[in-house]
């Protein structure tokens, strides 16, 4: 057999010439990829400033009237009344005592339902039970807020439990907006326990752990920081969520003393003053404004602990 | 269970093994093959190293190095002290064993005795079931959905699959290191003392446990400076030294090694390979390679498997061929399939 070399590599063309230059070309199709992917970016970014700026300028009108320590500090919230007052301790206490029911429901049945997903459930539980989780996430807020005020706290709290409670209770919003979260910390821990390597995995088992000791010391540790971005969601969306706590929780706003107390919470109070009696321009409407910044500063404020907490913690595989 | 074998005076030291590599006291595949006296001056062997069964062990070893010349290897063998029995006394013993994923059946009718004190080998070309075997040798195959096994397989004489058996005790009592170095994201002292902490062992001084695992790993000396810092820190090869000492921390009685050094350089290679050598006093290895090299350095006895097309439904399932001591697997198989796969024809 004869191998025959007709159009080999430039050794065996000697009549060609050696190309000395590159020859350019534009890509004009990645040129346009960029730009798109470049404007969106730029997008997101001038969002978040232009909302920043949207809270500042109303909220710097609202300081310049109402010192920041009396807002801060004051725990007396009417600023409607003639005598107003602008203390949002009493906003701050509902929103606490909202979030944190909703977190002491919302983190241990998201984190179970997470390691259940991830480390014991059969794929076949598992394709069936992750959309069941997320369709829960679905569900738009007005009808979680319904089903606090009138099941939650009508039916169970005083038709079943006669407890001691008026027609709103921060309980009542917090436990449901804690359902509400459940699948967003679930699905996404859920996803960052599923990267962490399945020879991890192994390699524990082959030391004689059983699941849940892998799962805890081994699996946890490895996927925090996507755990930690799942529960700052969380937090972010129990301090964020206004329909539930605006239908639920009650509009009065007072400093909350126990769970069965009703209480106005900040993204309450925003959702009351902002249906529209409140004239643009005036001491009560730049209120909004002031209290919306608080909103985000807490909330920037948790995402930086966070991170912090992730360096600490986290074990890089 | 007694083990006069472990009193040898004699001991072989990872230390010295690679100290005479570096001197360059190795064999290099001249065609003179290797001399029995200067192979176990390299061993730290006694004088009366003149045993059949080490001098054959060290010619197989020579064989290998007429197939690849230029590959520099060192022999190890058994101290005479410690002549490897004609038959494993079975401290693991395969009866009839069937491995399955599925209904696709990967390892069929194997009946295989592991010999304590011993290194056992697996070989065979990929997807004969060895890797399969292996992780059925101490339930590892538990975790894979779908996988079964048929047929019997006893530690020390218990059936490891009885119902009543917990799969998490077997896993301690058989460890097992992984064909990529898996250390955990954690500190180089909580990976050793991981295993002693989650099987609850009684441990009187963690930092002594510690220093033993690692000392015996031979990995001591590299890393006492930095127990707590990361084990990814560590070179591949140190990664698996720090997973052998990871096994070795919870004392088991078999480690179970899959391809372990398929990942690693040459030089940690004969490391790991030292390694296995000073383990074999107290440890029962068995290891799959596909390195034959490999299974003529270390094995005292190598099983060699191969995959067979099932008449009826063309799916492939790994048998067992021929299981002897090493020197005979390599010297004189009593299948035409081995000396094919062992010559490189086939495989």
């Amino acid at each position: 057999m004869t191998l025959v070399k007709e159009s080999g590599g430039p050794a065996s063309a000697p009549g060609r010439q050696a190309q000395t230059q590159f020859k350019g070309r534009k890509r004009y199709g990645e040129l346009i990829i960029i730009t798109v992917l470049r404007s969106a970016a730029i997008l997101t970014v001038l969002t978040t400033i232009g909302i920043v700026l949207a809270l500042l300028i109303p909220a710097l009108g609202f300081f310049q009237q109402v010192p920041v320590t009396d807002f801060l500090f004051g725990d007396r919230w009417a600023p409607r009344f003639a005598d107003a007052s602008f203390g949002v301790i009493p906003l701050i206490t509902a929103t606490i005592w909202t979030t944190c029911i909703a977190l002491l429901v919302a983190i241990p049945i998201g984190l179970g339902a997470a390691v259940l997903l991830s480390e014991y459930a059969k794929p076949g539980l598992r394709k069936v039970l992750k959309p069941i989780l997320e369709i829960l996430a679905g569900v738009p807020t007005v009808v979680y807020g319904y089903f606090a005020l009138t099941f939650v706290q009508g039916t169970i709290f005083r038709d079943w439990l006669k407890l001691e409670t008026g027609a709103f209770s921060v309980l009542a919003a917090g436990l449901v907006m804690g359902v509400m979260i459940v699948p967003t910390i679930a699905s996404i821990s859920e996803d960052a326990m599923n990267a962490v390597p399945q020879s991890l995995r192994q390699g524990s088992a082959a030391l004689g752990a059983n699941r849940m000791q892998t799962s805890i010391r081994v699996v946890f540790p490895a996927a925090l920081s996507g755990i930690v971005a799942a529960v700052v969601l969380g937090v972010s969306r129990a301090i964020g969520e206004t329909m539930i706590v605006a239908l639920a929780a009650g509009n009065q706003a007072r400093i909350v003393g126990g769970p069965l107390e009703e209480g106005q919470t900040m993204t309450g109070f925003i959702a009351n003053a902002a249906l529209g009696d409140s004239r643009v321009g005036s001491l009560e409407y730049d209120t909004l404004f002031a209290v919306g910044l608080l909103l985000f500063f807490v909330t920037l404020l948790i995402n930086f602990i966070s991170i912090q907490f992730v360096r600490r913690f986290r074990e890089e595989y | 269970m007694t083990d006069p074998t472990t009193t040898t005076p004699a001991t072989t030291q990872g230390s010295s093994h690679a100290a005479a590599a570096s001197a360059g006291a190795t064999s290099t595949g001249t065609g003179t093959g290797a001399t029995p006296a200067s192979e176990s001056g390299i061993d730290g062997m006694g004088p009366n190293n003149t045993s059949p069964t080490a001098d054959s062990n060290l010619t197989d070893g020579a064989d290998i190095l007429h197939q690849q010349p230029g590959m520099t290897v060192h022999l190890t063998g058994r101290a005479a002290s410690e002549a490897l029995p004609e038959k494993p006394n079975g401290i693991i013993r395969c009866e009839d064993v069937n491995v399955y994923y599925g209904n696709f059946r990967a390892v069929t009718g194997v009946n295989l005795d592991f010999g304590f004190n011993e290194i056992t080998a697996l070989i065979g070309p990929s997807g004969c079931g060895k890797s399969t075997l292996l992780r059925s040798l101490n339930r590892m195959n538990d975790l894979v959905e779908g996988a079964r096994v048929e047929g019997k397989v006893t530690f020390q004489g218990a059936d490891m699959y009885a119902p009543e058996v917990d799969a998490i005790e077997v896993r301690r009592r058989i460890g097992m290191v992984f064909q990529k170095p898996n250390p955990f994201p954690k500190s180089i002292y909580d990976n050793i003392a991981y295993g002693p902490r989650v099987t609850g062992m009684k441990v009187s001084s963690m930092d002594d446990l510690v220093e033993e695992a690692l000392t015996k790993a031979a990995l001591w000396t590299e890393v006492k400076d930095k127990l707590k810092q990361s084990a990814f820190g560590l070179s591949g090869g140190q990664q698996q030294r720090l997973c052998i000492a990871r096994t070795i921390a919870v004392k088991p009685d078999v480690i179970l090694m899959d391809e372990p050094c398929s990942a690693l350089d040459p030089i940690a290679t004969v490391r790991i390979e030292d390694l296995m050598h000073d383990l074999r006093k107290e440890y029962t290895i068995v290891i799959v390679t596909h390195n034959m090299q490999q299974a003529a350095r270390v094995a005292d006895r190598t099983a060699f498997f191969t995959a067979l097309a099932d008449e009826g439904t063309g799916d492939r399932t790994g048998v067992l061929v021929e299981y002897a001591k090493t020197s005979k697997i390599f010297e004189s198989p009593d299948d035409q399939r081995t000396e094919d796969y062992i010559s490189g024809r086939f495989g």
